[in-house]
Formats: C-alpha cells, sequence, structure tokens
C-alpha cells in the first residue's frame, strides 16, 4: 500500500501541491484525476522521488521513501514500475532490449531466461514480434505497450502511470486502459494512474483523488463520482455534452 | 542595431553568483558520477562502445586536419626561416614542437570539444527532455553514473591515442608536402624533428590530453544533463556545451602548461 500525508510542493512562490494525503489501496487502479496544471504530474514525480517536496510523507508499505538514502530507494524503486507520457522508452536500444534493461540491470538471470521474460511481458501486451524493432519504428499505442512491458518485467508491486492516453486514439485508449486494469488485478499491483480523461476513469477507476489547483478537494470510486455535488469535480467529469446528457438522464431516474 | 534581450541574456550568464551556481552544480553531477553503482560488466560494455563511438568515430576528421596541419606548419616555418644563418633542419625542429607540444593535444582537443561535446551534449538532453533519464532515476539507476562515467573514462582512455596518432599524421604531413612544395629536403626534415628531442615534452602533451579528456565530457555532459524543455533548449545546451568546454579546456592549457613548462 502506498500512502501520502500531508504533501506540499512548491516552485517558488508558487504552490503547485497544498496539503495533499491519500491512501492508494493494495492491489487496485487508484486514480488522481484533474484538469492539466493542477499538479497531478508534479505529485506523481514526488511520489517516486524525481522531485523532492517541501514537506510531507510518501510511505510505501509503512516506509518514508522521501527519508531514505539512494541505496534504500533503490531497493524500493526495484519494485516500482513506470509509464511515462511519453513512453520514455530508450531510443538507443531494441524494443527486447528495452524490456530487458531492468533484468540486466538488476537481477543475474542467464541471457535465455532474460529472453523468455521478455517474450513473455512482450506477449502479455499483445506484441509478439517487434522484440528487434527500435522505438523510432513503433506507434505511439506501441511505444505505450512496450514501455508497460518493460514496467511490468520485474514483477513490480507499483506501477505508476503518467497520463498513459495521451495522444493516443480513443480506440487505442481504451487498449491501454483494458491492459492496466487487468495487469493490476492480474498481478496484485499497486497502481497509481494520473490522468484528466473520464473514460479511464470510468473503465479502470477503483479508488479517486480529484486535485484541484493543487489541493485534493475530493475523493471516492467510480460509481460516486457520477453523483457527487462537488463543484468543482462536477464541471471536470461533466465537460462533455455526451456526460451532460448523461447527467440529465441520471437525474430524471 | 542590437537586440536588447541579447545583452540582458549575456548579463545574466555572466552573473558571478550564476557562475558559482554552475561550478557548485557541475561538482555535485561529479560526485553522482564517481558513485559508480551499477554492475561491472555493464560498464564495461558501455566503455568500449564509448571508446568506438568517441575515439574512432573520430580518426577521420582528425586524420585530415593533422595532415594538413602538419603541412601547413611546415610551409609556414620554412616561410619564416628565410635566412642564411638559419639552419634549413630548423623546419624540422619547429614542425616537431609546435605538433608535439600545441597543435596535436590543444588543436585537437577543440576540435573534438566541437565533434564529440555537442553529440555528448545532445544525446544526454534528448534523453532529459523525452524523460529517458527519469525512467532510469525511477528505475533506481543512476542516471549520471550510468551515462557519464563511461563516457568520462572512455575519454581519458582514447584521447592519448588519437593525439598520438594526430601527432604521427602531423609530421607525415608536414613532411610529404613539405618536400614536394620545395620547402625542405627529406633530410632536413628528418634531422630537425630527431634534433634535441625531448621525451619530457611527449609527457606534458599527453597528460594535457588526458585532463581535456576528462574536461570535455563532463563540461559537455554537465549541460546536456540539465537540459529542460524542448528540442530548442536541447540545442542550445550542445551550443553552450562546445563553448564552455573550449573555455575550460583553453584555461587548463595555460594553467597546466604554467605548472609543467614554466
Amino acid at each position: 500500500m502506498i500512502e501520502v500525508r500531508n504533501l506540499n510542493k512548491a516552485f517558488g512562490e508558487k504552490v503547485v501541491i497544498r496539503d495533499f494525503s491519500f491512501r492508494f489501496e493494495e492491489g487496485k487502479a487508484n486514480l488522481i484525476i484533474g484538469e492539466s496544471g493542477t499538479g497531478k504530474s508534479v505529485l506523481v514525480k514526488c511520489m517516486v522521488g524525481l522531485i523532492t517536496p517541501e514537506t510531507g510523507e510518501v510511505l510505501f508499505d509503512g516506509q518514508d521513501f522521501l527519508k531514505m538514502d539512494f541505496d534504500e530507494r533503490k531497493v524500493i524503486r526495484q519494485q516500482i514500475g513506470m509509464l511515462f507520457q511519453g513512453a520514455a522508452l530508450f531510443d538507443s536500444m531494441s524494443v527486447s532490449e528495452n524490456v530487458m534493461f531492468p533484468l540486466t540491470m538488476f537481477t543475474e538471470m542467464p541471457l535465455k531466461e532474460k529472453q523468455e521474460r521478455v517474450r513473455f511481458c512482450l506477449e502479455r501486451v499483445n506484441l509478439p514480434g517487434v522484440e528487434k524493432h527500435y522505438p523510432a519504428e513503433l506507434s505511439g499505442g506501441m511505444k505505450k505497450r512496450v514501455a508497460i512491458a518493460r514496467a511490468i518485467a520485474l514483477n513490480p508491486k507499483y506501477l505508476f502511470c503518467d497520463e498513459p492516453n495521451s495522444g493516443l486514439d480513443p480506440r487505442t485508449s481504451l487498449l491501454i486502459d483494458d491492459l492496466i486494469k487487468e495487469i493490476t488485478e492480474e498481478f496484485n499491483i499497486t497502481t497509481v494512474v494520473i490522468t484528466h480523461d473520464m473514460n479511464s476513469v470510468l473503465e479502470i477507476a477503483d479508488n479517486i483523488a480529484f486535485l484541484h489547483k493543487g489541493e485534493k478537494v475530493w475523493e471516492g470510486n467510480r460509481m460516486e463520482i457520477l453523483r457527487s455535488r462537488n463543484k468543482e469535480l462536477s464541471e471536470f467529469v461533466y465537460a462533455t455534452k455526451i456526460l451532460h446528457a448523461f447527467r440529465d438522464q441520471l437525474e430524471k431516474e | 542595431m542590437p537586440d536588447p534581450r541579447n545583452s540582458v541574456i549575456l548579463a545574466t550568464r555572466m552573473n558571478p553568483i550564476n557562475l558559482i551556481t554552475h561550478i557548485g552544480r557541475y561538482a555535485l553531477l561529479l560526485k553522482q558520477v564517481f558513485r559508480a553503482t551499477e554492475k561491472r560488466s555493464i560498464f564495461w560494455n558501455r566503455f568500449f562502445y564509448e571508446v568506438n563511438s568517441i575515439g574512432i568515430g573520430s580518426l577521420g576528421i582528425v586524420s585530415i586536419i593533422s595532415v594538413f596541419m602538419g603541412a601547413v606548419i611546415t610551409i609556414q616555418s620554412a616561410f619564416g626561416f628565410e635566412s642564411p644563418w638559419i639552419p634549413l633542419y630548423a623546419v624540422g625542429y619547429a614542425t616537431r614542437d609546435s605538433i608535439i607540444l600545441e597543435f596535436s593535444p590543444t588543436i585537437v582537443s577543440l576540435i573534438l570539444a566541437g565533434k564529440v561535446g555537442s553529440s555528448i551534449a545532445s544525446e544526454i538532453g534528448n534523453m532529459r527532455v523525452s524523460e529517458q533519464i527519469d525512467a532510469l532515476d525511477v528505475m533506481g539507476v543512476n542516471s549520471a553514473s550510468f551515462l557519464i562515467l563511461p563516457k568520462i573514462i572512455a575519454s581519458i582512455f582514447i584521447f592519448p591515442f588519437v593525439v598520438i596518432i594526430s601527432m604521427f599524421l602531423g609530421h607525415i604531413g608536414g613532411f610529404v608536402l613539405g618536400v614536394l612544395a620545395g620547402v625542405v629536403t627529406p633530410y632536413e626534415f628528418v634531422y630537425g624533428v630527431q634534433y634535441e628531442f625531448r621525451p619530457y615534452y611527449l609527457f606534458y602533451s599527453l597528460l594535457k590530453t588526458m585532463v581535456f579528456g576528462f574536461i570535455i565530457p563532463s563540461v559537455s555532459a554537465y549541460h546536456g544533463y540539465y537540459a529542460r524543455g524542448g528540442s530548442l533548449e536541447v540545442g542550445q545546451a550542445s551550443t553552450r556545451a562546445v563553448v564552455y568546454s573550449i573555455i575550460v579546456l583553453l584555461l587548463f592549457n595555460f594553467i597546466l602548461t604554467q605548472l609543467l613548462l614554466a
């Protein structure tokens, strides 16, 4: 389980995250949602140690990640898989080398075993046969799937996904959402997804925190989100005409 | 009319506090770089890759420049020594000392600062802006050590070999083109090259080259590692990497010359 307590982050005068606390449930898809520029990416980067917050605690199974030194963090980090917004595959490596990278860095597996693990991970994300391709030869959706394969190569306990659907068409977005949901359940991973895509929210969310101007203003699950009376959340959720119509229908019932 | 924004930018960059900040960040980066935490086999794989990329990949341009610079030094020396009081073998002597003391270690290193420095800064800068460095950090890899250390060690190792090849080709170029141009005879050129040869000059030259082999990749990697934004900023980081590498290289050239030759 991951728990964030009273996290604050500012860049100079600008406060980006204000007193954020949230419990990310184990083995569930936990979503942090909010409009662009509300500090979602900064929050996740604080949680994985890419940005140092001013105050607060990030507890991975009760251990405060922010108080750890490099070697202690390394142990936790090997249990973390992360899917970045642009996939962040290593350009100079083939797909197979990308997925194999964490195995080479942190395990003593023989080559054959590593190749089998790579094949398994790529098949799991429905991408068999692309081992020899380079990231530049892949579509956006394929890159994201390879990044998921790399993220699960070491059997992580925690999976962080930063805007997994950005730049993808609706159909591919749905595929990525399904994949995240399936992997979360199949491997009992504590997944943290940040998104502003309501389709993802309705598709995969078990547990949701809504950020508005750096503050958590609402939390709940995907059933509760549609009935919430929170003003900021309603404006965010019912921003599209389709969902407007859905709300009207809901109110009639 | 000059753009006033340029002077503002320049003033900001020349600010001594900025300079101290850069030196501090550079020192912290080096501390992180030399905290080698990865497996040795991975380091050696990357080391040999960088030796090939930085050293072998630069041999073409270094060879061409060395041959022609050797020839030009020979012809210019012969032109300057047009006096009956100066023996003709002084052309070979002057060519040798110019090549060993300054041309091969310093000018070749300046060329490498342009070629290798911009390549390192843009490679690491692109990895930074496309979140590949973040991906390494999240995995628990010491990204600075993983990316920069093999480049530094490979440069320190391979630059002296590149400079020795440059010295050899500089002399060949001076000999062949000097003789073909008729400014020196083969015997006098060879006699001049051998005349009062001091092996210490070679030591000084190679030591200088190894220091430059540290400066070029580390300064360039620093600019790439802290690049922010997009492709425009990566381009700017690459330019800064070359400019600062050259400035630091020239500064250390002066300091080392003062320490080792004065």
